[in-house]
């Protein structure tokens, strides 16, 4: 029963989302105030239909109902109680689900957040999130319904992947797309913009907060992504630019980008149709994301199963939305001009400089990600792209953007006036530079070219970022959050250069063969393998190695990684044993039996790899204080429906 | 020219690349052999069933033949097994088989219970050849000509479909008489 | 009935070995020279293993990636390039087991791109920046103190 009603709530919801859709769009346009009054209604019923649905699936995988297809493939009567719940995202249909939550709970919080907007502006964003809900609820219906009945009912599940059967499928999934749909919203209002036919910086205003908040979350899911990865897989990598990771990369910079557009937009007025395009642009790749990663296109280790049927669907999806916005843009954009200017030397130019190297970066990616399909559609032969091609290409755009960051941050608007900031330049370059090679050659040795060039580039963000907040602070005056976040976040991406650049520089890595006794030194620690034994977990068996580690003789830690074989699917799961000594990260694995009571063993000295993320989490608390500053709740518009606003539209 | 046309143009080409894309992904699995069109690559190995003598391939020149890559550990070979059995009885088309990294005693045992399809089977215990042929996967099946050219590549359970569409065309078309 | 995946055997050998299997590779091999070790190292992280989703050489834990590890080690020792390891790897198995894409004119949009795309953005920055300068001698808008928000 109740999966049929999940399924009848499904489909009100599409419903729902029509309407919503409907009077968000033709209300404003034909101006009928009644329909423009229906949309909340609209938006709330369609909210509390999906939550209706997701609760009747989690129902199902809590109560075991292996009549539900989708339970049958993804759950078990040894699963724990945990994963039964977080295996709603474990597969495609789930996910699309949470996909579809996800928005309605963005839409409801725009629709809240609507009473400071002008009404038909308002109205036309909830109309353009239904347009979005809408497709995505007829995809799930059409193509991907995990209420499915198998008939007869499955004596017994699958089971659920037992990769993902680890507490980073409770987080990362749900994280990540808060973040992808989030830029939902952004590309709401710019569609609301383009169908009034108007964009000033009040827009920018409003839009502001949304985006960084979307950034915010989306940073955190790529980041709990890798460190997943990392900590689950367990062999020491953290970012393949497999093209599933890519997929959320590429929002992630033309995100970026979008975020700091904005700021010049709000300001200034300036960069409004190329703001205007970048906030398209974040949620069309969102969406490209969707499309690679469910369609098949891509060979990817995390790709969903592969059906060119739903792939046909959300192309079409695709084609709708995305070519239907750009058509949109060729015809309102030309419209949006602004007649403010800026010296070389302004914040705005680094503003510009910013967006241009972030676009490089993120077209970088989609090159390298789309080469395989496009060499292959066009008969130019099958080819394959990894992070030899990604890692240096991503560099020649990023490392000058690093550079630029430093200076740019004391550039004032419109008239730089950098000449007073010259002396805090060079001193805050020196001492990076210090930091910088004390870092390589100091604390470690033998780094490569680029190593003491990123570190000092890392330290002197982070130099830079402080000049300004502490003057203030020394003065007396206040720190306005917008000021403080872009501190804080600034100096997050300072801590995840200095961390690649240690971690990429100065990492360990050795494959031992140790019989039971045996000892290596590997980077400065010692090894001693104690031997393996049988152990046995809730729904797995697995061969336990011990080592002990020590540093100079003195005690690092027990380490025991396994071997796992689970009982339902007879997947075989490495689980590596990782500890934190001193900043550096060292992991142990377990390989082959070798004969004669010999194993292989894995071992990985990372320092700083905790950095990565670590940057990821200062970066969204820093976009979290910078969204919470007190011009966006304050940004009030008082009169009712009006089309006009105040005098600082510019022409 | 409108120059906000263009990120729609740029999407255009992109949609119409993805089209192409999704047309092309049944067969996403199956990479391109780059020895299509090549010499087939040269092999000597021990005959399975005849120990004492080996399996060459310049022995096979001036006929064609079909080159079959399998092993007792893989499943989707006892699936393809009866199609090849028919294949055998056609008697267009001779099958050379290579057992790629098996157990002799095995290989052996399963061509006795289900039938040798085969002409001949090279022993393949170290897997050097089915490398030099870029096999990844078993099955997997080579046509080749009697020019000693590989000219089509099955990956996969042999179907007919493939049989009759892609092979025996290929066959006839220049061996009005068969084989 | 379960949907079906689009299955060809590659998918089905996938799923026979464990796709969803999470074992990696330990390599034990050990090259007598440190630098034909690390030219090993390179190597085997560069070439793909043709039977996994997106795995290195030197990270899968299936038969054909140890042969072919095997036959990267070899080779070396016999005194080979990386190159022509390269070329031997893609004359059987294609350039799809390239992980690095070759330098040949036909992947030249792919390694031109970026250096293309700085000077594009270089050419595009340069002339906004040179339109906005000269538009600021006309500008009398007057913006807040607060210089840096």
């Amino acid at each position: 029963m109740l999966p049929e009603f999940g399924h009848f709530a499904l489909i009100l919801a599409l419903l729902l989302a029509a309407l919503q859709a409907f009077f968000g769009i033709a209300g404003p346009a034909l101006r009928r105030d009644r329909w423009i009054a229906a949309v909340i209604p609209a938006v709330t019923g369609q909210a509390v239909m999906v939550a209706t649905a997701v609760a009747c699936l989690i129902a199902a995988f809590v109560g075991f109902d292996f009549s539900v297809a989708y339970v049958a493939q993804n759950s078990n009567t040894s699963l724990p109680l945990f994963y039964r719940v977080a295996a709603l995202w474990g597969a495609h249909e789930g996910s699309l689900l949470l996909w579809i939550m996800l928005l309605a709970l963005w839409s409801v919080a725009v629709a809240i957040g609507a009473r400071n907007l002008p009404r038909h502006f308002g109205a036309r964003v909830l109309g353009v999130l239904g347009v979005v809900s809408f497709g995505f609820l007829l995809f799930t219906l059409a193509t991907s319904n995990p209420f499915l009945r198998l008939d007869p009912a499955a004596a017994d599940g699958n089971d659920l992947n037992p990769i993902l059967q680890d507490p980073g499928l409770v987080v990362h999934p749900p994280i990540l797309y808060t973040g992808y749909v989030g830029f939902a919203v952004a590309f709401a209002f710019a569609g609301a913009a383009m169908l009034e036919g108007r964009l000033d910086q009040h827009w920018a205003r409003w839009t502001r907060p949304w985006t960084t908040a979307a950034w915010c979350f989306l940073s955190c899911g790529i980041a709990l992504g890798s460190f997943w990865a990392y900590y689950e897989l367990g062999w020491g990598g953290f970012w393949f630019w497999d093209p599933v990771e890519n997929s959320s990369f590429m929002p992630w910079l033309v995100g970026t980008a979008l975020v700091h557009s904005l700021a010049a937009t709000d300001k200034r007025g300036l960069f409004k149709s190329w703001t205007l395009l970048l906030a398209i642009l974040a949620f069309s790749f969102s969406m490209l994301g969707t499309f690679l990663v469910r369609s098949g296109v891509l060979v990817s280790v995390h790709s969903f199963a592969a059906d060119p049927a739903r792939g046909i669907f959300i192309l079409a999806f695709l084609i709708l939305m995305v070519g239907g916005s750009l058509a949109l843009y060729a015809w309102r954009a030309p419209l949006l001009k602004s007649s403010a200017g800026f010296e070389l030397g302004a914040r705005e130019s680094f503003l510009l400089f910013n967006n241009v190297l972030l676009v490089i970066a993120a077209a970088t990616v989609f090159a390298g990600t789309l080469a395989p399909l496009i060499s292959d559609s066009l008969k130019l032969g099958t080819l394959s792209v990894g992070p030899p091609y990604f890692n240096p290409t991503f560099m020649v755009s990023m490392l000058p953007l690093l550079a630029l960051l430093s200076v740019g941050i004391h550039a004032n608007w419109k008239r730089g006036r950098l000449e007073d900031s010259q002396r805090t330049l060079l001193y805050t370059f020196v001492v990076a530079a210090v930091l910088g090679c004390g870092l390589a050659f100091g604390v470690y040795s033998h780094g490569k070219v680029l190593t003491p060039v990123a570190a000092t580039l890392g330290f002197w963000i982070v130099l830079s970022s402080l000049v300004d907040p502490i003057d203030r602070w020394r003065r007396g005056m206040s720190v306005s959050r917008a000021v403080l976040g872009m501190t804080v976040a600034h100096i997050g991406l300072a801590t995840a250069v200095i961390g690649l650049t240690t971690v990429q520089s100065f990492t360990v890595e050795e494959d031992l063969a140790l019989s039971a006794g045996g000892t290596a030194n590997v980077g400065g620690y010692e090894f001693r393998f104690l031997g393996v034994k049988p152990v046995d977990g809730p729904n797995y068996s697995a061969v336990g190695g011990t080592v002990v580690v020590t540093q100079h003789g003195a005690p690092v830690g027990v380490f025991e990684p396994q071997k796992r074989q689970y009982w339902v699917k007879h997947t075989v799961k490495s689980e590596t044993a990782i500890k934190i000594h001193h900043g550096s990260n060292i992991l142990l694995a377990l390989g082959d039996d070798l004969g004669g009571g010999r194993w292989s063993v894995r071992v990985q000295i990372r320092p700083l790899v905790s950095f990565v993320w670590l940057a990821a989490l200062i970066m969204a608390i820093g976009g979290a204080l910078a969204a919470s500053d007190r011009r966006y709740r304050t940004a009030r518009v008082t009169s009712e429906g009006s089309e006009g606003l105040s005098a600082r539209q510019a022409g | 020219m409108n120059r906000f046309l263009l990120p729609l143009g740029v999407f255009v080409l992109l949609a119409a690349v993805l089209a192409i894309g999704i047309k092309h992904s049944p067969d996403k699995g199956i990479i391109a052999s780059p020895l299509l069109g090549k010499p087939a690559p040269q092999f000597a190995l021990p005959n399975l069933t005849d120990p004492a003598h080996v399996v060459r391939s310049s022995d096979l020149k001036g006929r064609w033949y079909l080159f079959n890559v399998w092993g007792t550990w893989c499943g989707e070979c006892r699936a393809e097994h009866d199609m090849l059995l028919q294949v055998h009885q056609a008697a267009v088309v001779p099958l050379i088989g290579l057992d790629w990294k098996d157990d002799d005693a095995q290989a052996l045992a399963w061509l006795q219970q289900l039938g040798n399809p085969y002409e001949s089977v090279a022993a393949d215990r170290a897997g050097r050849t089915a490398i030099d042929w870029g096999v990844y996967g078993a099955p997997e099946t080579f046509l080749v000509n009697p020019q000693g050219v590989v000219v089509y590549k099955h990956v996969g359970a042999l179907t007919y479909q493939t049989w009759t569409r892609e092979i025996l065309p290929r066959v006839s078309r220049t061996t009005p008489a068969g084989s | 009935m379960k949907r079906l995946r689009t299955v060809v055997a590659v998918g089905v050998m996938l799923a026979a070995l464990g796709a969803g299997e999470a074992v990696w590779a330990v390599d034990t091999t050990k090259l007598p020279d440190p630098a034909l070790q690390e030219r090993y190292s390179v190597l085997t992280h560069e070439l793909r293993c043709m039977q996994c989703q997106n795995e290195s050489l030197a990270d899968s834990p299936v038969d054909l990636a140890a042969d072919l590890r095997r036959e990267v080690r070899d080779q070396l020792l016999a005194g080979k390039s990386d190159d022509d390891v390269r070329a031997w790897m893609a004359a059987r198995y294609g350039d799809f087991i390239l992980f690095r894409p070759r330098y040949s004119w036909r992947n030249a949009w792919l390694w031109g791109a970026p250096g293309a795309l700085l000077l594009l953005g270089a050419l595009v920055a340069w002339r906004i920046v040179r339109q906005r300068s000269t538009l600021l001698a006309t500008d009398y808008e007057p913006i807040e103190e607060d210089g840096h928000s």
